[in-house]
């Protein structure tokens, strides 16, 4: 028997297909009628599955979403109060995962930048994402994954010409409001950076009011030889929305991909990253903190694969659990044969700020190369009770002082962080969940 | 100013204080010494309300108020301030930052105006002069990389900066060079006021040369044992603690 999740979103699949973008190209619907049946058989991953194992999905098997928003190109949103300070150049909107042209800022793209929704790629020249559409069926898809892969209706396709410095950021703003119903919507990514290019791209979830929608999102990040990415994430959807983003990066030689990511909103939020270095000399450099509280449910997988020579990736996280909040941190680098000379590092601090919180990490490092410089660690603490009562004792309000300790211990994931009204923005969006805000110096 | 009667307090089960009494007027500086083990950070960190140490008997008046029912930060607001004998390094909490967050905390809790960062800065130039500390020293983490005689320094530094009417310096000199002794007994001399008193827990006479006592109290088994003026101390330097034990049975406060 197929759960009421899955019988939810399989119903009227036939004719959900047929209205997606790109239905007709006989390639298209093959690879999304495949992963439809995938899904359908074998439904969401149960407590077995070791990739699973600290998100439980018992609770969602149950649940019933409508798939796809029918009144998502009317829906009202205040496009000024999502703006971000800094980012005022290109901007690609999506509500539900359907493209809203109207939000969008996609006149006078700078030279050397293409940025088009999906859904008008696929209808101007669908061969080039061939490639990316057609390959969902890998070993470590799952029922989102597939989800995502069968009934995607939009995303953002966004390519870098070789050379190209695009000074401006991008802004890539997907929102979540409320429904009649709990929906379900799912966004495809592309993105490439051509040899020697450069690029920053903010990734901006929002939930603007109360919602429960499930979201699934899959991006393919590719940055060919010598090119540049700076790549700035604010996950801020709806306290008790789903959101769940599978990332697909792959580094060719001496590419370089800078991420900072801000994990904050989510009922349940999971994001997997899976970054292949298979250039020599890539270098991927991952920064990021989540911070769960009430009942949210934040997860975070990182699966780091140096394949070629002489890689280097960095990772650094920190994870803040408040009340009830849960968070899951999952960190594996694996160093190929062959892979030589590799460096790769990893970090994860978590402090628990109440009893009731719980946070589960896992660092994974195997290393089948010569020469590697590796090192990994994860800790999962209290705030340190001297330093609080140091700054109590100089006056500092309980809360204030532990509100100022907990920004401390988050301070490392932004510091570097080059773009100067983002690292702020970004620092206050994180003080403000965490407890103790509200009461500055 | 401050009226301590009978306190006992306890540490992790464990009691520490056993009926600690003692009596310090305004503008009064009071020394005390003890051997080690005796007591004498608790009574400053019981005095201060640091959690973890609990009051099982006796009563702490400051300034006609029940100190002991307040929290630490009121207790701050109220005046008190406790030098640490082994201050926290705070990494990632700008020296600055903080130095303004405690000084206007203290001025909110009192319903006194908030200094924006350029009074602030003006006041915390002046009293870092007087401490002759770099001013290096304040785009650091608090206390972060400090050496010894920094962190005791900058102890005195946010005392001057916040002016509390009870100052209670927990080995302040121990660790200080000669120089640094003279700059924390300047910091500490320029400090005092008819108003403002000071209770300073040491180890060694040599700071009581420069610091002069009102009152010496030898504190051991969480009791004070002995009280008299700076002679008390000279002797204790001359004979130890044992001369103490033999010479004569526990006596009450000053
Ligand atoms: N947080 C604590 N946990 C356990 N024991 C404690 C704690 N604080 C103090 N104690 C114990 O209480 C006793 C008194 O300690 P305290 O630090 O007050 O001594 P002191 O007089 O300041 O000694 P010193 O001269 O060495 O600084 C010691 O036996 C100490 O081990
Ligand atoms: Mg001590």
């Amino acid at each position: 028997m197929a759960s009421p999740f899955v019988e939810a979103l399989a119903a009227h699949a036939t004719e959900t297909l047929a209205r997606l973008p790109g239905a007709g190209l006989a390639w298209l619907d093959a690879a999304r009628r495949e992963q439809l049946e995938a899904f359908v058989r074998d439904g969401l991953p149960g407590a077995r599955n070791e990739a699973w194992k600290y998100t439980a999905l018992r609770a969602l098997e149950r649940r019933a979403f409508l798939a796809g928003d029918a009144d998502a190109a009317s829906r009202a949103v205040d496009i000024e109060a999502l703006r971000l300070p800094g980012v005022d150049g290109p901007r690609l909107v999506f509500v539900h995962g359907v493209f809203r042209a109207d939000l969008s800022s996609l006149d006078a793209l700078p030279e050397g930048l293409s940025l088009r929704p999906l859904s008008q790629a696929l209808v101007e020249d669908a061969e080039p994402l061939r490639f990316f559409l057609s390959r969902g069926g890998e070993a470590s898809a799952d029922a989102f994954a597939r989800l995502n892969a069968a009934f995607a209706t939009d995303g953002m396709v966004l390519c870098v010409a070789p050379g190209a410095q695009i000074d401006a950021p991008v802004h890539l703003l997907q929102v979540g409001v409320p429904a009649d119903d709990d929906l379900a919507w799912h966004a495809r990514h592309i993105v490439e950076l051509g040899e020697g290019a450069s690029l920053t791209l903010v990734e901006h979830h929002a939930g603007v009011g109360a919602h429960r929608h499930l979201g699934t999102q899959v991006s393919d990040v590719v940055l060919h030889a010598r090119s540049k990415l700076a790549w700035i994430g604010l996950q801020e959807c709806a306290d008790e929305a789903l959101l769940i983003r599978r990332d697909r990066l792959r580094l060719d030689a001496d590419a370089q991909l800078r991420l900072h990511a801000l994990e904050l909103g989510g009922g349940l939020a999971r994001r997997e990253l899976d970054a292949e270095l298979r250039g020599e000399g890539a270098r991927l450099d991952t920064r990021g903190a989540f911070v769960p509280r009430g009942r949210q449910h934040l997860d975070t997988r990182l699966d780091i694969r140096h394949v070629a020579k002489n890689t280097a990736s960095d990772a650094l996280w920190r994870g803040v659990a408040d009340q009830r909040g849960r968070g899951v941190f999952h960190g594996a680098i694996t160093v190929a044969e062959g892979a030589d000379g590799t460096d790769a590092a990893l970090s994860n601090k978590n402090l628990l700020l109440s009893p009731h919180a719980e946070i589960d990490t896992q660092p994974v490092l195997e290393i089948y190369a010569d020469e590697v410089m590796a090192a990994h660690g994860a800790t999962v603490g209290q705030l340190d009770e001297r330093s609080l009562f140091y700054l109590r004792s100089r006056g500092i309000p309980v809360d204030a002082a532990r509100a100022l300790l907990t920004q401390a211990f988050c301070r490392a994931a932004l510091d570097d962080l080059d773009h100067e009204a983002l690292r702020e923005y970004l620092g206050q969006r994180l003080v403000a969940r965490l407890p103790g805000s509200g009461t500055d110096a | 100013m401050l009226k301590i009667e009978n306190l006992h307090a306890r540490v992790e089960g464990k009691d520490i204080l056993k009926g600690l009494s003692l009596d310090i007027g305004a503008g009064e500086v009071h020394a005390i010494m003890g051997p080690n083990g005796a007591g004498k950070s608790t009574l400053g960190n019981v005095l201060s309300g640091r959690d973890g140490y609990e009051v099982t008997e006796g009563s702490v008046t400051f300034m006609g108020q029940d100190l002991l029912a307040l929290e630490p930060e009121e207790r701050a607001a109220a005046g008190v301030f406790l030098a640490f004998q082994y201050p926290v390094e705070i990494p990632g909490v700008n020296n600055t930052y903080f130095l303004r967050a405690a000084y206007n905390a203290q001025r909110k809790a009192r319903g006194e105006a908030e200094l924006d960062s350029m009074e602030f800065l003006k006041i915390v130039r002046e009293k870092l002069k007087i401490m002759k500390l770099s001013p290096d020293l304040l785009n650091r983490a608090v206390n972060e990389g400090f050496s010894g005689g920094e962190k005791k320094r900058n102890e005195i530094f946010q005392m001057a900066l916040l002016e509390p009417k009870l100052a209670i310096l927990d080995e302040t000199d121990s660790g200080l060079d000669i120089d640094a002794l003279k700059q924390v007994a300047e910091g500490v001399n320029a400090q005092r006021d008819p108003q403002r008193s000071f209770l300073l827990i040491t180890h060694y006479q040599r700071l009581l040369d420069y610091i002069e006592p009102d009152y010496v109290h030898v504190l051991a088994d969480g009791r004070i044992v002995e009280s008299g003026d700076k002679e008390l101390a000279k002797k204790l330097e001359a004979h130890g603690y044992a001369w103490v034990a033999d010479h004569g049975e526990p006596a009450g406060a000053a």
